[in-house]
């Protein structure tokens, strides 16, 4: 990296946000609160039925109320095409709404109705009947059910022979472990305001990439793409459940048959059918090792759910493709096809269910071999990937571990479980390891220097709370040798051209490479001491090649987690003492918002072991108390004092050293929960969440818990 | 509007008077956002259960969304946009900036209006579920991070920037009352 003038470099500096007064004053405009002239306002009318087709939807009365200017359905719905392929693969038929009658899930838009002013669409929407022939819907998910199938495109993987790799080792842990549905209730529900200005589609939609949903959204409504523009200037968390969503859909179609701005906001309770959530897993983990806990056999098969109309498969058994090696190695997808809204990305997709069953299963390991749980794991540590055998571009778990264990205090641990007393509260420790892939999508970014000296740099990055807008300026700032304070930084304008989206962990590390070379060609191009013209001088970049050259290697970021607990065995309640993470995760680019992201991982994680469970229920198909006071999300005082900490671990591919840190802090979280109450009281929690009931339920039947 | 549906009402927001008619089924906090332009009171679930929507109503925090804007006429109300004093901001706002205690935003204001309130239910000596000892002659409790927790509760943060806002609100009750340790911020 270059360093600027003063010899230190901006990136690896601690840096407020630039949008961080915008924030605290109240100033930044979040999509549903863009102020267009003679706005109106839809709200979605959802089916009560889980499956079935509409029979009838009766518009007319409701047309006929206070200040109602519109009501669509299938019955007079403008065409939207479906039948295309997006950034993320085939467009979710969800899209293409009120198309026909069908009636896949529960929650399935059925009707849109726009007023004058929320209160009169509100009321026009709870007032539309709707008619339905409804037919016999089945959303019971349970492994055990025959009819799951192996998805396509994921069959298993594997090397060896588990029945025999099983059969030779002297310690074995067969367990089966479960994960319930998960919502990632993002703070600000998806809001997209609409209108035709100028010849052009305008809206500012909540999202994790503009240039995803701009490319849809023209798809979708058949337009030239140069037609669309959408910006999303401050999006209010996103987790994976922004991507195109209905309530665009919605917004587009009504102020296009309309004519005038339309805005659509959704409801909290219609976040739980209309824009995806964490499925849930059912998995089984075997592991068979030596006596020593060298392990010969490692067989993970996880089945989630899916539903009828769009294929989404929770890759739960991939994290043990990078952590462990055997001799035997088998890692397997199911999915359960039913009547259910579909699941998608949700913070860490496959790793945290799947890093909850195979480190949990680590640890029962640990206890069967008499081995300390961190030593188990250093002496697995494979040099290769266990399965492509391919170099990992850097691997630092080992330093996670030890160094992890010297600061949260490890070595005074006592292996035996329950012996740790505090008043009523039985005390226990516990680890996980985790992974999660680094990766970069090719992107393009633009610099320009200015006549006054300054710079300007374009890159369509969406900050959904990262702190992206930042980090872009201090990449920025030190591939043109200058102050972060001189460098402007757009982005989120599906005007700036095609990047990458927030997710997956990629997008920091996708843009910043775009911005770095960018700033580079631009310093090429400047002539020392000559004038810059008025529209400056600009230079522009596509990753594309470079990324494609990148060679193969296993590209990984990697974790501990530590947790202690404190359990209560008389009411079941269990409370996270502290949380310690440690990560290997790439060049850090500004230490005050990573250490933000890396925590609010670790909370996702220690909410996911204690709190998140949604229930559907079977009469209904639809989940039971959808909102903010039926699903528990951790709250301030479920919260303890948190420490995450990083590991030097530049990737040496990158022009950054970057590679993701979005989603490795909830990896592991959950199960380094689950060790720690198993260590406080003796007991396995292998369902999640690890609620009171289960607690005390478990205890009853535990030996000296 | 019919007047059997809607009232002209007059609020009294960030010392600011405004006069409107609203329809009686408007909440305070959709008065603020749709109505007034002051959209920095967010709408997290406008059922009561997130807290982003706080707002300070005689200089308690409410929930505005399960306010009518009828029933808040001739109450002070403060919003995030009125808690700065001009361009000075308020040292929660302060604290929160400097700690990144929010990533996404959309609950900080809530967090703010909320912080605001509880420094001063502190300083007034109110209990809550964490305080020790609740006889009047105990006095305030200390402001532990355990009190600022259960505190501020109401407030959820999806991002979970709990250690975060639980160490600016510290660092804010501190310079409220300059001198005294706000212990276990860290704790």
């Amino acid at each position: 990296m270059t360093a600027t003038a003063e010899g230190k470099s901006a990136v690896g500096t601690a840096r407020v946000r630039l949008e961080g007064l915008d924030k605290v004053t109240g100033a930044a405009k979040y999509a549903g609160e863009v102020d267009f002239d003679g706005l109106a306002y839809g709200h979605l009318v959802l089916s009560t039925v889980a499956r079935g087709r509409v029979r009838a939807v009766h518009a007319d009365p409701v047309l006929a109320l206070p200040g109602v200017v519109g009501v669509w359905h299938h019955g007079n719905a403008p065409r939207v095409n479906t039948d295309f392929s997006g950034m993320l693969g085939p467009v979710d038929p969800l899209l293409g709404l009120f198309q026909n009658d069908r009636v896949p899930h529960a929650g399935w838009p059925v009707a849109l109705v726009v007023a004058e002013t929320s209160e009169q669409a509100r009321e026009a929407a709870d007032a539309l009947a709707v008619d339905y022939d409804p037919e016999p819907h089945d959303v019971v998910f349970g492994a055990d059910r025959p009819e799951a199938y192996t998805p396509p495109g994921q069959e298993d993987r594997s090397k060896g022979d588990i029945e025999a790799g099983l059969a030779a080792s002297a310690v074995v842990v067969d367990r089966e472990y479960s994960t319930p549905e998960e919502y990632h209730n993002s703070m600000e529900p998806h809001a997209a305001t609409a209108r035709w200005e100028g010849g052009r589609l305008e809206v500012v939609d909540s999202n994790q990439g503009t240039p995803m949903v701009a490319g849809d959204l023209a798809q979708l409504f058949s337009l030239d793409p140069e037609s669309v523009r959408v910006r999303a200037e401050h999006v209010g968390g996103a987790f994976g459940n922004k991507g195109t969503r209905p309530h665009l859909v919605a917004a587009v179609m009504a102020a296009t048959a309309l004519q005038r701005p339309v805005r659509v906001t959704l409801t909290r309770r219609q976040m739980f059918s209309l824009v995806g959530y964490r499925p849930p897993t059912a998995q089984r983990v075997r592991l068979g090792a030596d006596p020593d806990g060298r392990l010969r056999a490692l067989d993970h098969e996880a089945c989630s759910q899916t539903s009828t109309t769009i294929e989404y498969t929770e890759l739960s058994a991939t994290p043990a493709r990078t952590l462990y090696d055997a001799d035997a190695h088998r890692t397997a997808h199911r999915l359960l096809r039913l009547d259910v809204p579909s699941p998608t990305f949700m913070r860490a997709p496959g790793e945290a269910p799947g890093s909850f069953a195979l480190e949990s299963a680590l640890d029962e390991l640990a206890e069967k071999c008499g081995v300390d749980p961190i030593e188990l794991r250093l002496r697995n540590e494979p040099e290769v990937g266990p399965l492509s055998g391919l170099p990992f571009s850097s691997r630092n778990l080992r330093a996670c571990l030890e160094e992890g264990a010297r600061r949260f205090g490890w070595a005074d641990r006592d292996p035996r479980p329950g012996v740790r007393r505090e008043g009523r509260w039985l005390l226990g420790t516990g680890m996980a390891a985790a992974t999660f892939p680094s990766g970069a999508v090719p992107s393009t970014a633009s610099a320009t220097a200015e006549a006054d000296g300054s710079f300007t740099v374009g890159v369509n990055a969406s900050d959904v709370g990262t702190g992206a807008r930042t980090a872009m300026a201090l990449v920025a700032a030190d591939a043109l040798d200058t102050d972060p304070d001189n460098v402007k930084i757009r982005i989120a304008d599906s005007d700036l051209g095609p990047a990458m989206i927030a997710g997956g962990s990629m997008g920091t590390r996708s843009w910043a490479w775009a911005v770095a070379e960018a700033a580079r060609e631009l310093r090429e191009r400047l002539v020392p001491g000559a004038e810059v013209p008025p529209e400056g001088i600009t230079a522009r970049t596509d990753t594309g090649a470079a990324i494609g050259a990148l060679a193969q290697k296993e590209r990984y970021s990697f974790a501990a987690q530590f947790a202690e607990v404190a359990v209560d065995p008389a009411s079941g309640e269990v409370r996270v003492r502290r949380m310690l993470g440690a990560f290997a995760a790439g060049r850090i680019v500004n230490p005050l918002t990573a250490r933000s992201q890396l925590l609010g991982g670790m909370v996702w994680g220690l909410s996911m072991a204690l709190h998140e469970e949604a229930a559907r229920d079977r009469a209904s198909g639809a989940v039971v108390g959808g909102d903010l006071a039926g699903y528990h999300v951790a709250a301030n005082a479920d919260v303890p004092d948190m420490e995450a900490f990083w590991v030097d671990d530049p990737d040496p591919d990158d022009p950054v050293g970057i590679k993701g840190i979005g989603e490795i802090g909830i990896v592991g979280a959950a199960a380094a929960i689950g060790n720690a109450v198993w260590h406080a009281t003796g007991v396995r929690h292998r369902h999640l969440p690890i609620r009171p009931d289960r607690v005390l339920a478990a205890g009853r039947e535990a030996p000296g818990a | 509007m019919s007047p059997a549906t809607s009232s002209t009402i007059t609020l009294t927001v960030n010392g600011e008077k405004h006069t409107l008619a609203v329809d009686h089924r408007t909440t305070l906090l959709d008065a603020l956002r749709e109505r007034l332009g002051l959209t920095g009171s967010k709408k997290g679930c406008d059922q009561g259960q997130c807290g982003a929507c706080t707002v300070l109503v005689d200089g308690r925090r409410t929930v505005s969304c399960l306010q009518l804007a009828v029933g808040a006429e001739g109450r002070e109300v403060t919003t995030i946009e009125g808690v700065a004093d001009g361009d000075r901001l308020h040292p929660v706002q302060q604290a929160f900036l400097d700690l990144d205690g929010y990533q996404c935003g959309y609950c900080t204001p809530g967090q703010i209006c909320s912080a605001v309130a509880v420094i001063e239910e502190h300083a007034a000596g109110w209990p809550s579920v964490a305080t020790g000892d609740v006889r009047p002659e105990a006095g305030a409790p200390e402001l532990t991070a355990e009190e600022i927790r259960e505190r501020m509760s109401g407030n959820l943060c999806r991002c979970g920037a709990y250690v975060s806002i639980v160490q600016a609100v510290a660092r804010a009750a501190d310079a409220r009352t300059p001198g005294t340790e706000a212990e276990g911020a860290t704790a």
